[in-house]
């Protein structure tokens, strides 16, 4: 793993966390994590339920504290400078976050609203921001009303509207059905492509992280047991396996890595939490 | 099952030209246009700050209430039977010594009172709904520091409260309460009412913050708003309660809150001096108590 100390490189990279280690209480949920994400790039966390993905995340995101190691974006450290690097990022959570009893076009402006853009540009930035997830017809309608794929782009129509550096989005796609997945990734893939920002992604399908992401890490336990691109992790594999590169997917590294823990026998006491399951079940049932 | 307008397979609308990242094999049917999203909007700082924080939240209640108006009407029930039954009776009994002025003219300042004290009390189960659907986990995102935050949630039941207040105030005066109608009183009002739910509000989602689950939240809520009501003078004066119950009421904000009502909704003899600065200083104490609390929400 990284554990050489090279300089600092010229580019500060979009995301860059060193020893990363939170516990909540007992459980150690993120142990000794280092990643980078660099500028421009999709970078794709995968890892098993309960891995440490989301815990990572809200460190990045500020909401939680660096108590071991250190997180900063763009440069930025995380645990201080907090206001800044919030200025950076675009975020939508595991959870379907839009608020039910708002219009579409109402919970964009609330977030233009809360990132300071200036009345006079408010409209015209909400507008292109649900042009942008082909929300424009659906913008005034209530969000309950929404289909969950709709919700997601409006989230991410939520988080484009300040104009973020970098979009951290945890499992964007799940509980959608396939044409709803394809829809949240176009919107992602269309948007980076005019604007270079920088986005860190967590996601339990493979084939996603396969097809949309520049690289991948793996993380089972708190720790990162894989990285580089997908290409890269599959040639590495079937190399090992001596297999065919063309017959070995993503999910076949998972299971490499991730291993023989995921049946469940191996690791008695993790595995998302009773809430986390339940948020899935509840973001899959909207 | 999706409903959204799924992104119509135009492929033949989609320049072929390929995405200037290096990654998407995908090249996306609906060519986005961006001008306005390559820039991020300049910050605000200090008390600009905290006064769009506290706009935009204000705004979102309206919004909200402006799409689903029962609860305004649901709300207005419970004040209309304290004010047509428990008033109209205790008027006729004549029990209450109220300094010559009907019954029912003295209730309905505390009742209004109660009534926005009430909608500020759901603020905590509010922001642990928030917080498990996620939305306060994307709001703490942006930013916007925890008391601005909270300032902004704070004065966003005060602007609910002032609008149900409304809705009491006219059934007072269909009910032949003689209110005054200067604006300026009204005015004070407002602001009494507004400051009341700021501390209210924050004192619930203190509460929230201590005990961080809805059902646990609930309980408490429904535990300290009757003697809130009853130890405070909306009911009946100061002056007819047991020396402890007296102590309580002097140190309940409601208390407060009503005497500054009655004074500038009926023009009898109140500490409107006293009155707003206990107010003032309260909201102050619970908007800092419920900052350090929120991060913990988060967690
Ligand atoms: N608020 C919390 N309190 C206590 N334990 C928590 C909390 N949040 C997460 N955990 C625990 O920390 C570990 C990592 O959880 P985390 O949510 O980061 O995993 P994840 O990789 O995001 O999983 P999933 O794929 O299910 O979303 C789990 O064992 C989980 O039970
Ligand atoms: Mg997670």
């Amino acid at each position: 793993m990284t554990a050489d100390t090279t300089p600092a490189p010229k580019a500060e990279a979009a995301v860059r966390c060193t020893g990363l280690t939170y516990s909540f209480g007992a459980t150690r949920a993120v142990d000794g994590l280092d990643l980078t994400v660099e500028q421009g790039e999709v970078f794709g966390l995968l890892g098993p339920n309960g891995a440490g993905k989301t815990t990572a995340i809200r460190a990045i995101t500020t909401l939680l504290p660096v108590p071991a190691g250190m997180v900063s974006v763009f440069g930025l450290d995380c645990a201080r400078k907090k206001m800044q690097v919030r200025r950076l990022l675009g975020y939508v959570p595991q959870q379907l976050s839009a608020d039910s009893g708002l219009t579409g076009r109402e919970n964009v402006e609330l977030f233009a609203r809360v990132f300071d853009v200036p009345r006079a540009e408010r409209r015209a930035r909400v507008d292109e921001a649900l042009a942008a997830v082909d929300l424009s017809e659906a913008a005034g309608r209530l969000a309950g009303t929404y289909s969950g794929g709709m919700v997601r782009r409006l989230e991410l129509a939520q988080a484009l509207v300040s104009a973020p550096r970098l979009l951290i989005l945890d499992e964007p796609t799940i509980g959608l059905d396939p044409l709803a997945r394809a829809g949240v990734w176009d919107c992602i893939a269309q948007v980076r492509a005019a604007t270079g920002m920088s986005v860190l992604v967590t996601t339990h399908y493979m084939d996603e992280a396969d097809e949309h992401c520049a690289r991948v890490a793996l993380m089972h336990r708190g720790r990162i047991r894989a990285m580089g691109a997908p290409g890269d992790l599959r040639a590495e594999l079937a190399a090992q396996l001596d297999a065919d590169p063309a017959r070995v997917s993503l999910e076949d590294v998972f299971r490499h890595h991730a291993g023989a823990g995921l049946t469940g026998a191996d690791r008695p006491d993790e595995g998302g939490d009773f809430r986390d399951v339940r948020r899935s079940r509840a973001a899959a049932r909207r | 099952m999706s409903a959204a307008p799924v992104p119509q397979p135009a492929a033949e609308h989609a320049p072929p030209t390929a995405p200037a990242g290096g990654t998407a094999l995908l090249a996306g049917p609906r060519p986005v246009e961006l001008r306005l999203l390559l820039t991020p909007p300049p910050p605000r700082h200090a008390w600009r700050l905290v006064l769009a924080r506290m706009g935009a939240m204000c705004m979102v209640e309206l919004q909200k209430l402006r799409h689903d108006r029962t609860e305004l009407y649901t709300r207005a029930v419970q004040p209309a039977l304290w004010l047509l039954i428990f008033g109209e009776t205790f008027t006729r009994i004549r029990a209450i010594p109220t300094g010559g002025i009907p019954y029912l003219d003295f209730l309905a300042p505390g009742i209004i009172a109660q009534s926005a004290m009430f909608i500020a009390i759901f603020y905590g189960i509010m922001i642990i709904w928030e917080r498990d659907s996620g939305v306060l986990t994307k709001l703490l995102v942006t930013p916007t520091p925890r008391a601005a935050l909270v300032t902004g949630k704070a004065f966003a039941a005060g602007v609910k409260s002032v609008i149900q207040a409304l809705v009491v105030v006219v059934l007072a005066a269909l009910l032949g309460v003689a209110l005054t109608w200067n604006p300026l009183r009204l005015l004070g009002v407002a602001a009494v009412v507004v400051l009341g739910s700021a501390f209210f509000s924050c004192l619930s989602m203190s509460i929230a913050g201590i005990v961080l689950t809805r059902d646990r939240l609930m309980g408490i809520g429904q535990a300290i708003t009757m003697p809130l009501f009853f130890g405070s003078n909306a009911l009946y004066p100061v002056s007819v309660m047991p020396g402890w119950l007296q102590a309580i009421s002097k140190a309940n904000p409601l208390s407060y809150e009503v005497d500054a009502l009655r004074g500038l909704l009926l023009g009898i003899p109140a500490h409107l001096g006293a009155d707003f600065a206990v107010l003032v200083v309260a909201a102050a104490l619970g908007v800092t108590a419920a900052s350090l609390l929120l991060g913990r929400l988060a967690k």
